[in-house]
């Protein structure tokens, strides 16, 4: 059984379509990549799937794990396993990051019925999980994302991606704001967390994050609907050709 | 639905239940009867044991406030309070004077266990350790309940060090010479509506004082409790810094649910001397009323502070949560040369809550500086207005002032006001003023549910980031405390 299967979804917002029938599948342990021009619907469908409440779903379906989760709360969703790393990740003022990272992780681990985790136990993970991201512990005394540069938002979001050990990870534009070192260090994250049990849904637009974080099916997003689907090599084809073709396609 | 609609959704059906001190302890009282008069006064007096000038100076003050008119200016808006269908005196019934907290009614000790406050210095001096391995601070206690003190904790140790901490009725026996002396010095007899009926009624409240050079050793702290219905409180507390010492004081309030209105109509007064530093907090936590505004503490104070010596400091800083109308302006007046006055404040309102809060910062000596930040939330139908006024002197020169206000609205059916008054009479006077006023944000909210809180959670977390530089300014203990309180009053029915 598919961890994530999207089956025909239609989505709106203030009445204007913006997912047309779009069907998708991500396998247990698979890594998934979603390209596609601006606009197609990308961020869209991640938010959809994180369950943001501003989009009409009118039609279709998402099973996660089997079990339909459009009418679950995000908070239920988090707990559940679906992980969301923002385009443009969120400043929270005054809220320090640390207390917002133990905050959120005993949450959802409330929600699954497990315990809090201790501080020891807490701190240790959290400062094993900066090391290995680069990231200075003095930056998570800051607020959420407050004063953050484009590339240490992102980063901290790979790094909340580790914290929460989500089953499916959803990465909208990671790589955008990353420079050479910081993709290379990010995609290390993502790398080291790939497993059996885990899928990742990767939206990208260059080849180069794909080349650090080897897809194991590549999708094209268009207008609304998944246009083809291939193996890793389809993004260096995108690379060269563009997305031209797809677009008259969908139409 | 939009996250945001969806939480002001939640807030909106707040209800009774959401108060988590709303019970009411059952014991007999002693009243006296029902309405205000001479008579009235008398009794209050004689019941406290009062000497004959105590007596005279509630006299002087009821005779006073019969000329008086309640004030209209704020912005609350309530039905005319009948002041003769009030008790103005309620005292559990047992002696008031009380050796050992082994002669405190069990119902009372229970009850304010409840409210998870310790009244046995053993059991805190038994070190209970916690799970994350600090141990409790040590806190001395004073507990009034409806119109008498029931308890004072480590009188004996304090007393060691020279601080008085008493109940202000012990202390007007006890120490009528410094009573005397402060009583009305800050706050005069005259001041205001409230005030002066405070002056004729007032039934307890705290006494400190602290000697010269001596820094308190510990925190000291109230709670006050109003049980009995259809009763006011009217507590009066007087603290006095010596010259050169230093004390952190904490009040904390709640009430039961009543369907009708209590009176709460306080005087605290502040005096620091030269070099001594005063930090008063307060976690006001009266009973709001439901959601459609029945019952709820009208809460009516008048607090102020006299930086009376050279370099003194007072700092004010308040979490208010409860009360259906709040009517409230802790103020400094800065009177020594280079003194300085501080004002932090996180005013939550809900439901039909009416806060009308802020302060005063009256610069008289010379390079006395100010510091105001006031944090507003407004929720459901409420409305929560900051009120604050800053003067300079003719001769205040090189006064300076800070004034930041922020609000921030939940929901679209409450409302936050900014009203300041500046006068500057001495042109060498700075005064800043910030203030912005923004809604919670939508996307806020879903970044923080998609990292797994519920919508509840969220918005508690967002406000807790919006007044975390207020909430530096607790003492750590109730930092805490003041956290939780934040998001219980701002929890709706979980659904
Ligand atoms: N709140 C909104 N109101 C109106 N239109 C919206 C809203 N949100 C998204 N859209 C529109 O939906 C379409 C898809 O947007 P989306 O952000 O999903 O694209 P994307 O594929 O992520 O693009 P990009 O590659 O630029 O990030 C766009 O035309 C966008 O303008
Ligand atoms: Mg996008």
């Amino acid at each position: 059984m598919s961890l994530l299967e999207i089956k025909n979804l239609h989505v709106e917002i203030d009445g204007k379509k913006i997912l047309n029938g779009l069907s998708l599948n991500v396998e247990k342990g698979q890594v998934a990549a979603i390209m596609g021009p601006n606009g197609s619907g990308k961020s869209t469908l991640a938010y959809v799937l994180a369950g943001k409440e501003d989009y009409d779903v009118t039609e279709g379906d998402i099973l996660f794990d089997g079990e339909s989760i459009l009418d679950m709360d995000p908070d239920v969703r988090a707990a559940k396993g679906l992980f969301l790393a923002f385009q443009y990740p969120i400043e929270i003022p005054g809220v320090a990051t640390m207390n917002f990272l133990r905050t959120a992780l005993n949450a959802q681990r409330k929600a699954r019925g497990e315990g809090e985790l201790s501080t020891p136990e807490f701190l240790k993970r959290v400062r094993e999980a900066a090391a290995k991201l680069d990231i200075d512990p003095e930056m998570l005394k800051r607020s959420v994302n407050v004063g953050f540069s484009g590339g240490e938002k992102k980063r901290a979001e790979v790094l909340q991606m580790t914290m929460f050990e989500p089953r499916l990870a959803i990465l909208d534009e990671t790589d955008s704001g990353l420079d050479i070192d910081a993709l290379k260090i990010a995609a290390d994250g993502v790398n080291r967390l790939r497993s059996p049990e885990r899928s990742f849904l990767v939206i990208t637009h260059y080849q180069r994050l794909l080349d650090h974080i080897v897809p194991d099916v590549v999708h094209v997003l268009s207008k609304g609907r998944i246009v083809r689907t291939g193996g890793k090599e389809l993004a260096l084809e995108l690379e060269a050709r563009g997305y031209a073709e797809y677009q008259d396609e969908a139409a | 639905m939009p996250a945001v609609q969806e939480t002001v959704d939640q807030v909106r059906r707040i209800d009774v239940d959401q108060y988590k001190y709303g019970f009411e302890t059952k014991i007999e009282s002693e009243k006296a009867p029902k309405g205000l008069s001479e008579d009235i006064v008398r009794f209050i007096s004689s019941k406290k044991d009062e000497p004959a000038w105590m007596l005279e100076w509630r006299l002087e003050a009821y005779r006073r406030w019969l000329t008086m008119r309640e004030p209209t200016w704020a912005r609350v808006d309530y039905p005319k309070i009948d002041y003769q269908d009030y008790y103005y005196y309620s005292a559990p019934k047992r002696k008031p004077t009380l050796k050992s907290l082994d002669e405190v009614d069990p119902e009372i000790l229970e009850t304010y266990k409840k409210l998870g406050i310790p009244l046995r210095e053993q059991e805190i001096l038994a070190g209970v350790v916690r799970e994350d391995g600090s141990t409790p601070s040590r806190v001395a206690v004073d507990a009034v309940f409806d119109s008498v003190s029931v308890a004072t904790t480590f009188k004996e140790e304090l007393k060691k060090a020279g601080v008085i901490f008493m109940p202000i009725s012990e202390a007007i026996r006890e120490h009528p010479d410094l009573v005397k002396k402060y009583l009305g010095s800050v706050v005069p007899v005259t001041d205001n509506f409230f005030a002066t009926l405070n002056s004729a009624v007032f039934s307890d409240g705290s006494f400190v004082y602290v000697p010269p050079g001596v820094r308190c050793p510990m925190e000291l702290s109230t709670y006050f409790r109003i049980n009995e219905r259809n009763t006011g409180q009217f507590e009066r507390t007087l603290i006095i810094a010596d010259k050169g010492s230093y004390v952190s004081y904490l009040e904390g309030c709640t009430a039961p649910m009543r369907d009708e209105n209590q009176l709460h109509a306080a005087v605290v007064e502040l005096i620091a001397h030269d070099d001594a530093e005063i930090k008063y907090s307060t976690v006001q936590n009266w009973y709001p009323g439901d959601a459609e505004g029945k019952g709820g503490i009208y809460n009516f104070v008048t607090k102020r502070g006299d930086c009376r010596g050279a370099r003194s400091k007072i700092s004010w800083t308040q979490v208010e949560t409860g009360s259906a109308i709040t009517w409230k302006y802790p103020s400094c007046i800065l009177r020594g040369d280079n003194s300085r006055g501080e004002f932090y404040s996180i005013a939550i309102s809900n439901g039909r809550q009416q806060v009308d809060s802020g302060t005063k910062m009256i610069h008289l000596g010379k390079n006395t500086t100010s510091r105001i930040i006031s944090k507003g939330i407004a929720a459901g139908r409420s409305q929560n207005t900051y009120r604050g006024l800053v003067t300079a002197h003719r001769k205040a020169s090189g006064a300076r002032n800070f004034t930041n206000c922020d609000s921030l609205l939940v929901g679209d059916k409450c409302g936050a006001h900014t009203v300041p008054y500046l006068e500057a009479k001495n042109s060498s006077a700075v005064f800043e003023h910030e203030a912005t006023t923004s809604k919670i944000s939508e996307e806020m909210l879903f970044y923080c549910r998609q990292r797994g809180l519920s919508a509840e959670e969220a918005t508690a977390l967002v406000v807790n980031g919006f007044v975390r530089d207020v909430l530096q300014q607790l003492p750590m203990e109730f930092a805490v405390e003041a956290q939780k309180l934040i998001s219980i009053s701002l929890e709706g029915s979980v659904g």
